[in-house]
């Protein structure tokens, strides 16, 4: 069992667990990320809405440890405002490095992060793409 | 804030008492128990009482006690040394899917080494079935090992059950009883087993130091060579403070034990209704009944184990989980498995372990503050979604 949990973890880190931002769902989200941790068996699902390819919000949903939560919570803040193209950009060491770190066990908990991102936006460029060809 | 602390099963604060019978030893009776001068006479002799008090405690005599440097020391010596020493009679031993990993690791070392090793399954609650263990002996058994009680869920194994046909079978019986010494009673005979390993730090004693209890006859190879210390059995300079503090803690749980077990039994028969009570979708593991006095865990569905640990732990409380995410192997708790519980369940589980200086104020204080901890979680979980 982990020692000293909370030492485990850095304050942003602890901060961004205790008040999560961007907890729950999206309505008729435009991109809806559903993806497992093959590690420890956590769950996350991240949802974006999408404006003229500018991500304008994001929400999250998380089965999993602090740092699984954490994670999110800073995924979720760091897409807000960028472009598709940005976002595609932003890695689980940006996310960890946001967060001040994170213990090395738990850096496979931010891959998580990264990957219900991508998995979101693949969402929203098939779905994009569904919309351009019904509008033609 | 004060803080709450109900990983007794983890280990225990050492006994006020027990500090003070080790701090002579610490300080002006430094002696090495092997020299024959006074120095050295003065230390054997508080040895030496300490063995008698746990001799006597769990019906042994003196000279059937081998101290260790702890429990895990102990299982060690157990099953290597009896392996060891029976190679020539045969290679296969019998222990099951819950034990602690004082047990399975060595167990699979030796599987590596050419021993066979049989794991049998539990029931529902953790239970083994006696018969079960009948049915697995054969020509080539050398040795069954079965916990006393499980550190994790609680559960009470019928050891005095096995150990009826461990002697009918004429096979050594080892049961691991860290988590039950102290706490409820133990007689070697009563419960029919050849080798019993026990620790200080979880009744109230010293870390770093334990025992093996190992019956007049039974065939053990040593565990380290060296010296001549404890009748050759256990090379090394006694732990003489570490000892001298076992020995007070067995003493101090002899007294106390009986009402100490009722008044936990009860404490935790109020924790496990309160839980039940104020949290939807949750299920005690482990026995109903037959379980450590102290012994509350539970699995509550849709959260993760850690993160629950993490807000308990910010308002002062201490407990554990059996979460994969709180595991350095990333692997859920091998005794939930072995349950049947699906993987999220292990998830969930957590384990709340009472002791001395538990109080109804204190299980109150649970009752109250993790409710919404765990409703602040299951807002938060995509799993909870699905099923509404
Ligand atoms: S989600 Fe399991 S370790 Fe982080």
């Amino acid at each position: 069992m982990a020692p000293n949990i909370r030492s485990l973890y850095s304050e942003k880190v602890m901060e961004h667990f205790k008040n999560p931002r961007n907890v729950g769902e999206i309505e008729n989200p435009d991109g809806t990320g559903h993806v497992g941790n093959p590690v420890c068996g956590d769950i996350m699902e991240l949802y974006i809405r999408v404006n003229d390819g500018v991500i304008t919000d994001a929400k999250f949903k998380t089965f999993g440890c602090g740092a699984a939560i954490a994670t999110s919570s800073m995924v979720t803040e760091m897409v807000k405002g960028k472009t598709i193209e940005e976002a595609l950009e932003i890695s689980n060491h940006a996310v960890a490095e946001a967060l001040d770190g994170l213990p090395p066990i738990k850096m496979h908990c931010s891959v998580l992060a990264e990957e219900a991102l991508k998995s979101a936006i693949d969402d929203y460029l098939n779905n994009s793409k569904g919309m351009d060809l019904e509008s033609e | 804030m004060k803080r709450v602390y109900l990983d007794y099963a983890a280990t225990t604060p050492t006994h006020p008492d027990v500090v003070t019978a080790m701090l002579p030893y610490l300080n002006d009776t430094f002696g090495n128990p092997s020299s024959i001068h006074s120095f050295g006479q003065e230390a054997k002799g508080a040895i030496e009482e300490a063995r008698e008090t746990i001799a006597a405690l769990i019906g042994a005599k003196n000279d059937e006690i081998v101290f260790t440097s702890g429990g895990t020391e102990a299982d060690n010596f157990a099953i290597k040394g009896v392996a060891y020493a029976n190679e020539h009679r045969g290679n296969h031993i019998i222990t099951n899917s819950i034990e602690h990993h004082a047990v399975i690791e060595p167990l699979k070392f030796l599987e590596r080494r050419g021993f066979k090793v049989t794991y049998l399954p539990v029931d529902q609650y953790g239970m083994v079935d006696p018969q079960g263990v009948r049915k697995a002996v054969s020509e080539k058994t050398i040795l069954i090992s079965v916990m006393h009680a499980n550190n994790e869920i609680g559960t009470i194994e019928p050891i005095a059950e096995i150990g009826r046909i461990a002697k009918e079978m004429g096979v050594y019986f080892h049961t691991d009883a860290a988590q039950t010494i102290g706490h409820i009673p133990i007689k070697v005979n009563e419960l029919g087993v050849d080798l019993l390993a026990i620790s200080a730090h979880k009744l109230y004693g010293p870390k770093g130091v334990g025992a093996l209890y190992v019956r007049k006859g039974t065939k053990v190879a040593p565990f380290m060579h060296g010296g001549e210390q404890e009748r050759r059995r256990r090379a090394s300079t006694e732990n003489v403070p570490g000892i001298v503090g076992f020995g007070k803690a067995m003493q101090i749980a002899q007294n106390e034990m009986g009402t100490e077990a009722e008044r936990l039994t009860l404490l935790r028969g109020g924790l496990i209704e309160g839980l039940l009570e104020r949290i939807d979708d949750i299920q005690l593991n482990g026995h109903p009944r037959k379980r450590l006095p102290n012994n509350v865990n539970v699995s509550v569905q849709f959260v993760e184990g850690e993160s629950m640990l993490l807000n308990l732990d910010m308002e002062g409380i201490a407990a554990s989980t059996g979460s994969a995410c709180s595991s350095s192997s990333l692997e859920p708790s091998h005794v939930l498995l072995a349950l049947g519980l699906p993987h999220e369940q292990a998830h969930g589980s957590l384990r709340f372990t009472l002791g001395r200086e538990t109080t109804e104020e204190e299980i109150e204080r649970v009752l109250e503050v993790l409710p919404p901890i765990v409703a602040k979680l299951r807002s938060m979980s995509p799993l909870l979604k699905s099923r509404v």
